[in-house]
């Protein structure tokens, strides 16, 4: 049995040195972990230095250690937000009552199921992102790649943290089962749709973790006001990664934008054939991408309705984004929402009870989040002095989950025929030699300083280093 | 009254690279970070520049600083409505220059933050100096304290109300060392309905508590009665912390401060220059070096200590009775009725020849704490007490910052 020094290979503020039960669990895990690493973690990459950003300690000197790594000797650890003295549940049935520290038995079964949701989304994500690494545009963004890698990876650490430590057995079978099922495996996959696509290209890449990541936050700041309190802090704590990785997704999209508008002004044209020959991915291109990824990323938020949501929040397990600086009864029985719906063949908005509705509530939050992102790109594209503006779709376009599944809506919000559908899918959606042009252009920059012709560099370097700084150094 | 131009640096976040991501907000300990639709924004009036957000940024957004003259600091408001950043403009360069003209003990404000000056003190802790915990607990998770003790320290003649408060901490854990400070939440709102903001003071007792052995700690409070300008206005805090009694319970959140520490090793010196209530930390690092005094060490410490009057001066009568070899005392009063106004550059100036022999000395120590006002005199005061005894400043000030051996903490 692989022996492990707790605390140096382990970083962790919740006694593992301590907690002998917990060790052998780990123990057990541990090494089917890197084995899992090891098939499925980046391609081809596993002795490569990279100067990643390792959580030490909670606090915030602790955690933006930075250094050169071999990705299979990062430090995953196990964090959690330290404790609040008192915490007392912010909502539901049992608001007001102290925070649990225990699983409470009659939401046990909810709340595993609710860690084993969340996570097998981090290791799935390595699994899509494997063969990126391949054909990184430049070592700046190789190591971010590898960052937001071994950071999932850390994510699936501090899940199963919670199944071995509170959820017994039952508990150990499911973090065994975390890496076990594989994304877009036919016979075994990943639980949650988005999770079992393709990440082909780069431009893929920046989408997911823009909008993908962007459901990570949601999910994880619901979870932060969970009344079972080290669910609450581990996620709080995942939050302050999660945040990197999002930072990945806005900032690569804007660059690739950003060297788009350059050369757009410079050949003084917009049509996307001739960008295409200059080697840039024209904006139609990224328009179409976002639809894609937005509303794949819309689905993961559940159906419209759901009796789950609700019992969620009535038990105190799953609150709203921001719960705590909500200033409703936070109970929201009697209250309604308004939700979208389909009537006569339009879309109309009906009032639901509140409780049922919050997945709802919840997307649409994160709806108002990326819409200023979005925001954010349409500001290089002015910057530069263009027309042409970026949006996104319409809530009810492409989905494939809740009221709009199986209908037609178009991007503009509008219920259309399968005719009309079919006629401008390709206007709307990547088509297969969008991405087959988007694949085309990526090819590995392995040069310190040097960046693919079709992203713009970034305005400043990784913990304060220049941008040529070797972020990578190949063995 | 001469005119009081304080120029601050402001810590801003650039709109153009911030994700909003929500970490900054979530990581400072005193809740100067808040977000609209559009922007995340640093409150000036909270920051005290602790840093504890700008590592945790996955972007690099958040190191933005530009010097402003206070009164114009850029509002919260003004910076939701940003998309990018200003520029630095140059008045303020001109008006901190015009500050330092200004009087270091005239219209004394209420202190709301403590700021560390890393431009021109150091950012590195003595070499020697234990390690500190900082931000154990904070705005979102604060902690209980108990005042043990409340003690007016000032004469009752006096204008100057300057209290000495002991906390207790009971069981629960905060551990500190001599330079760190603390944060109090006072409880109630402001006339628009917006919870108080937490205010900072410096630790004035010695890590091993006020009273040794014990988990407590002191506090040197001035109650604050007029704004900078002279006008009645009751600080906050100070009015709050002053009338508590003993008993009651107070919201505590900290501790915060790494580089004002102490250096460990007891052959070195300490150069301690403060005025009113910013001789908390020399009264902690001088109580610390007393308890630990030992056989054939070499350390010295020399105090330079500036208040109004006699009466105004805290812990007159402990200092007097502290050992002569152990502590070379020295104190300025700006206002004893006929005599001349004397300040502590002054007093430096006068001892000039000890002082250099102790910048001559590589295992010398300096704090100055006080008034923000009070950095540029001081600083002229070593410079030209250096150049004169031949050992060109900008050199000896380079190494002195470089080696954690210069700190400047004022208010």
């Amino acid at each position: 049995m692989t022996s492990i020094d707790y605390s140096e290979k382990i970083p962790n503020n919740v006694n593992l040195a301590g907690d002998r039960t917990l060790q052998r669990a780990l123990e057990q895990w541990q090494p089917n972990f890197i084995s899992w690493w090891k098939d499925m973690g980046p391609e081809g990459s596993q002795s490569f230095d990279v100067y990643l950003r390792t959580a030490v300690s909670v606090d915030p000197s602790g955690w933006a250690h930075f250094d050169y790594v071999k990705m299979p000797e990062y430090r995953w650890g196990i964090f959690l937000t330290p404790a609040q003295q008192d915490r007392t549940i912010q909502f539901g049935e049992h608001k007001g009552q102290p925070a649990w520290q225990e699983v409470p038995g009659e939401h046990r079964a909810n709340l595993r199921r609710i860690i084993v949701t969340q996570g097998d989304t981090e290791p799935a994500s390595v699994e899509q992102q494997r063969h990126l690494g391949l054909t990184a545009p430049s070592l700046y963004d190789l190591r971010n790649l590898f960052q937001v890698n071994v950071e999932e990876g850390r994510h699936l650490w501090a899940m199963v943290y919670l199944l071995q430590r509170y959820f017994g057995r039952d508990g150990r079978e499911e973090a065994e089962a975390l890496l076990e099922r594989r994304s877009g495996d036919e016979d075994n996959p990943r639980i949650l749709g988005a999770f079992n696509e393709r990440t082909p290209d780069w431009l893929s890449f920046f989408m997911f973790t823009y909008f993908t990541d962007r459901d990570g936050k949601f999910q994880l700041s619901a979870l932060t006001e969970s009344g079972f309190d080290p669910l609450a802090r581990t996620t709080k704590f995942m939050l302050t990664e999660e945040a990197h990785h999002m930072f990945v997704g806005e900032s690569g999209v804007s660059r690739v934008i950003q060297r788009t508008c350059a050369v757009m002004n410079q050949l003084k044209t917009d049509d996307p054939k001739t960008l295409r020959a200059a080697g840039v991915i024209d904006l139609e291109t990224i328009q179409r991408y976002l639809n894609f990824h937005y509303a794949v990323t819309l689905d993961l938020f559940g159906a419209d309705q759901s009796s789950n949501a609700a019992m969620f929040y009535s038990a105190g397990l799953k609150g709203r984004f921001e719960e705590g600086k909500r200033s409703d009864d936070h109970q929201l029985n009697g209250q309604s929402y308004k939700i979208l719906g389909i009537e006569g063949g339009k879309l109309i908005e009906r009032e639901v009870p509140m409780l049922n509705a919050l997945n709802e509530v919840l997307r649409d939050d994160y709806i108002k989040d990326s819409v200023g992102g979005v925001g954010r790109w349409n500001k290089v594209i002015e910057k530069a002095g263009l027309p042409f503006r970026l949006s996104v779709p319409h809530k009810a376009f492409h989905r494939q989950i809740g009221t709009f599944a199986g209908n037609r809506v178009s991007p503009d919000g509008r219920l259309v025929s399968e005719e009309e559908w079919q006629k401008n899918q390709s206007n709307w959606l990547p088509t297969a030699e969008d991405r087959a042009f988007v694949a085309s252009l990526m090819g590995r920059v392995a040069e310190s300083g040097k960046f693919a012709n079709w992203i713009a560099p970034p305005p400043m370097g990784i913990n304060k280093q220049p941008i040529d700084f070797e972020y990578v150094r190949f063995n | 009254m001469s005119v009081h131009l304080e120029v601050i640096k402001q810590h801003l976040i650039d709109p153009e690279i911030c994700i909003r991501c929500n970490t900054c907000e979530e990581t400072c300990p005193i809740g100067a970070i808040s977000h609209d639709g559009n922007n995340y924004v640093v409150d000036a009036s909270i920051c005290n520049l602790c840093m504890a957000c700008v590592s945790p940024c996955p972007t690099g957004a958040i190191d933005n600083w530009r010097n402003v003259a206070k009164t114009e600091a850029y509002s919260v408001e003004e910076q939701f409505t940003w998309d990018e950043l200003p520029k630095q403009t140059t008045l303020a360069v001109s008006a901190e220059s015009a500050e330092a003209a200004a009087n270091v003990e005239e219209g004394e404000g209420e202190a709301e933050g403590i700021e560390v000056d890393t431009v021109l003190g150091s950012t590195l802790p003595p070499w020697s100096a234990a390690r500190p915990y900082v931000n154990l607990y904070t705005h979102k998770a604060p902690i209980s304290a108990t005042v043990v003790g409340n003690y007016r320290l000032t004469a009752e003649t006096s204008e100057s109300d300057v209290h000495h408060i002991v906390l207790d901490f009971g069981q629960m854990p905060f551990p500190v060392l001599e330079g760190q400070s603390i944060a109090i939440l006072p409880p109630g709102s402001t006339p628009d309905g917006r919870v108080h903001h937490a205010r900072q003071y410096s630790i004035a007792s010695a890590r091993d508590g006020e009273r040794r052995g014990y988990n407590n700690l002191s506090l040197t409070v001035k109650r604050v009665t007029t704004d900078a300008k002279g006008e009645a206005r009751s600080g906050v805090c100070s009015n709050y912390l002053c009338d508590l009694k003993k008993g009651d319970s107070v919201q505590v959140i900290g501790p915060f401060g790494s580089s004002f520490l102490m250096p460990n090793h007891p052959n070195s010196h300490l150069l301690m220059i403060c005025t009113g209530t910013g001789s908390a930390p020399m009264r902690a690092m001088t109580e610390y070096r007393r308890r630990r005094r030992l056989k054939g060490a070499t350390g010295k410490l020399m105090l330079f200590f500036g208040a109004r009057t006699r009466e105004e001066l805290p812990y007159f009568g402990p200092l007097m009775n502290l050992p002569k070899d152990f502590i070379d005392v020295n104190l300025a009063y700006s206002r004893t009725p006929g005599q001349p106004k004397r300040y502590v550059q002054d007093l430096m100036r006068e001892r000039a020849e000890d002082v250099a022999a102790m910048l001559r000395d590589d295992s010398t120590y300096i704090y100055v704490c006080g008034l923000k006002g009070m950095e540029e005199g001081v600083l002229q005061a070593l410079a030209d007490i250096a150049n004169q005894s031949g050992q060109p400043w900008e050199p000896l000030w380079k190494k002195l910052k470089q080696f954690g051996r210069l700190h400047l903490e004022t208010y």
